[in-house]
């Protein structure tokens, strides 16, 4: 069961054959022998895998992270709120300045994710902490918010169209080109894991994290600016995935608890897996179209959300 | 040594604290005591910094916990606290070996692995060191968090009511161990205990608070004494000698 080669190896099996799907059939035996077909390999096919594999890694370990902060394992960046700010931020600076350079948006896109995450962190922190249940639920009213005033906006300004490719995610878009940004949210994904530690400390309360000689608030805005990071670099390039940063995390606490040094590793691999096995689905069911990679997570991930919600907790091994 | 300097604490508009001043010597056991809400937890938390000081100033060895860097104060002192929700589900072997991250800043030793395995060993925990936290006894759990804290390997450590849950044999194993520790002169323990035999066998010196004052401060024959009892619990309380043991009859 803790074993994370055999993980390792199916995504690496999924992926190899995750290179092979596609409108144009590629024979297994003798891909290499054209060279058209090794053109459309480093053009397409590898872009798009890896761009899965680094966004269901990313999205995992953000919603592990956050899960930490908020100190509730019902939250993850996309539904309370900060996928919804940098998409919001994308539009506006879109809106202000078009033709602004991809570097840009996501920067903007980074400000306004934080501002959105600062604004549910405040919110929550008033809630009693009996009652668990109001922080994914202030978080979805929030978010629901966000997204309204997006819309809206878009609406007046008529970019509602534009405003679509970042509101549900999918990667029959990726190429070559367009994907790179998302190697900066391995980075991100990789430091998160240096300080796994101090996120883990932060999870277990104020308190404890002042009594092991943590500087709370630092940690806080460490982890902050990690999540609005990478959630905005996930929007801007392949838009909004529901479910990953819930699921996964819930997971893996079940097997392996709150201890991030552990979990982290499981939480990133079975993210990729997810996400690629969700995007595989989407891409094989109604071939040769492709259903969005969010709307199959969406199925997917709320029936394995209500499992993990109603299922009895795990026995001591 | 510890020194405490006209602390006052206040919630909203009630008095919690009202100038406590008091220094506690170093190496040895001072027992905190006194009635449901008096002030112990409060004073406790502000001598480990979970709250901010509003009046007076508290230093450990010199240095006060407003100003020291809470990083080097993690290495001073340690505190386990009454209410311990810990919402973190981890197995016991992980949530000792915390403890050790002031030390390691999450780079553990082989020296921080053996303090890990003395602690678990000491506590009998052993054999439930994988299983998590939601997953085992009222009692295992405390015992669990305060081999955490006892990781920490702080000169001072505070522990706010740390025989709660515990059993008869566990509470006098723990306060024996404490008591050896201390006799080495290296560490020193300020414990919040309600069990005032306890305090009256183990403790050197015993503090009593009563609404949010300094009652008594002195060595337990002073403390346990009937009329001393009597006036800072408000009930009636015979106090009687066991071999040279003071015991305090509060049950009867
Ligand atoms: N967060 C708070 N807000 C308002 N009042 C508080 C708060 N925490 C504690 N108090 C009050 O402060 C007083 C002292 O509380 P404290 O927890 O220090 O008592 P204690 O001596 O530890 O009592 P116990 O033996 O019951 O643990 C109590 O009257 C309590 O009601
Ligand atoms: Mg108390």
């Amino acid at each position: 069961m803790k074993n994370i080669g055999v993980a390792i190896v199916a995504l690496f099996a999924l992926s190899c054959f995750s290179l092979f799907v596609g409108v144009k059939e590629i024979a297994i035996s003798d891909w290499w022998q054209s060279p058209q077909n090794i053109d459309l390999f480093f053009i397409s096919r590898i872009p798009r895998t890896l761009a899965v594999i680094l966004t269901g890694a990313s999205l995992a370990v953000s919603g592990a992270v956050m899960q930490m902060l908020a100190r509730n394992s019902f939250v993850e960046p996309s539904s309370v709120g900060t996928a919804q700010s940098a998409a919001l931020g994308i539009l506006l600076v879109t809106l202000l300045y078009p033709g602004s350079p991809l570097i840009v948006k996501m920067i903007v896109a980074s400000v306004t994710a934080m501002i959105g995450m600062a604004v549910f962190l405040a919110m929550i922190s008033r809630l009693p902490v009996t009652s668990p249940l109001l922080v994914p639920l202030v978080g979805l009213i929030f978010s629901g918010i966000v997204e309204a005033l997006t819309i809206f906006i878009a609406f007046q300004t008529e970019m509602l169209q534009f405003q679509g490719t970042w509101m549900s995610g999918e990667f029959s878009g990726i190429l070559r080109g367009r994907y790179e940004l998302l190697w900066l949210c391995g980075v991100l994904a990789i430091l998160t894991y240096v300080v796994a530690d101090q996120f883990t400390i932060i999870g277990m309360g104020k308190d404890a994290s002042i009594n092991l000689g943590l500087n709370y608030k630092q940690v806080v805005i460490v982890g902050l600016f990690i999540l609005a990071l990478s959630t905005s670099l996930v929007v801007v390039t392949v838009g909004m995935i529901p479910f990953v940063g819930l699921v996964v995390p819930n997971i893996a606490r079940r097997l392996m608890g709150d201890n991030l040094r552990a979990s982290l590793p499981w939480v990133a691999v079975l993210g990729a897996l997810l996400v690629l096995m969700c995007d595989l689905i989407g891409r094989l069911v109604h071939f040769p179209y492709e259903i969005p990679v969010g709307t199959v997570l969406g199925v997917i991930g709320s029936f394995v959300f209500l499992y993990l919600l109603y299922a009895r907790p795990a026995h001591a091994r | 040594m510890i020194e405490i300097n006209g602390v006052s604490h206040n919630y909203g508009k009630s008095k919690i604290l009202q100038n406590i001043s008091l220094s506690i010597k170093e190496s040895g056991i001072t027992a905190l005591i006194g009635p449901n809400g008096a002030g112990k937890s409060t004073l406790l938390s502000l001598m480990a910094r979970l709250q901010p000081l509003q009046t007076g100033s508290i230093m450990f060895d010199g240095h006060s916990v407003s100003q020291t860097p809470t990083r080097e104060l993690a290495k001073t002192l340690a505190i386990l606290r009454q209410d311990n929700a810990l919402s973190s589900r981890m197995s016991l072997r992980d949530l000792v070996g915390f403890g050790r991250y002031p030390h390691h800043k999450g780079r553990p030793t082989a020296k921080d692995h053996r303090a890990v395995e003395e602690a678990l060993d000491y506590f009998d925990l052993q054999d439930m060191s994988g299983r998590f936290i939601d997953e085992v006894s009222g009692g295992q759990k405390q015992r669990a968090l305060v081999a955490m804290a006892f990781c920490q390997e702080t000169k001072y450590l505070l522990l706010d009511e740390p025989l709660n849950n515990l059993d008869m044999y566990y509470a006098r194993s723990l306060m024996k161990r404490l008591r050896e520790i201390a006799d080495t002169g290296k560490r020193s323990f300020v414990i919040v205990l309600h069990d005032i035999n306890y305090a009256g066998a183990y403790a050197n010196e015993i503090i009593a608070l009563k609404d949010g004052t300094l009652a008594i401060h002195g060595p337990p024959q002073d403390v346990l004494e009937t009329n001393a009892l009597q006036t800072l619990y408000s009930m009636k309380i015979t106090v009687t000698q066991h071999q040279d043991q003071l015991v305090a009859l509060h049950h009867l």
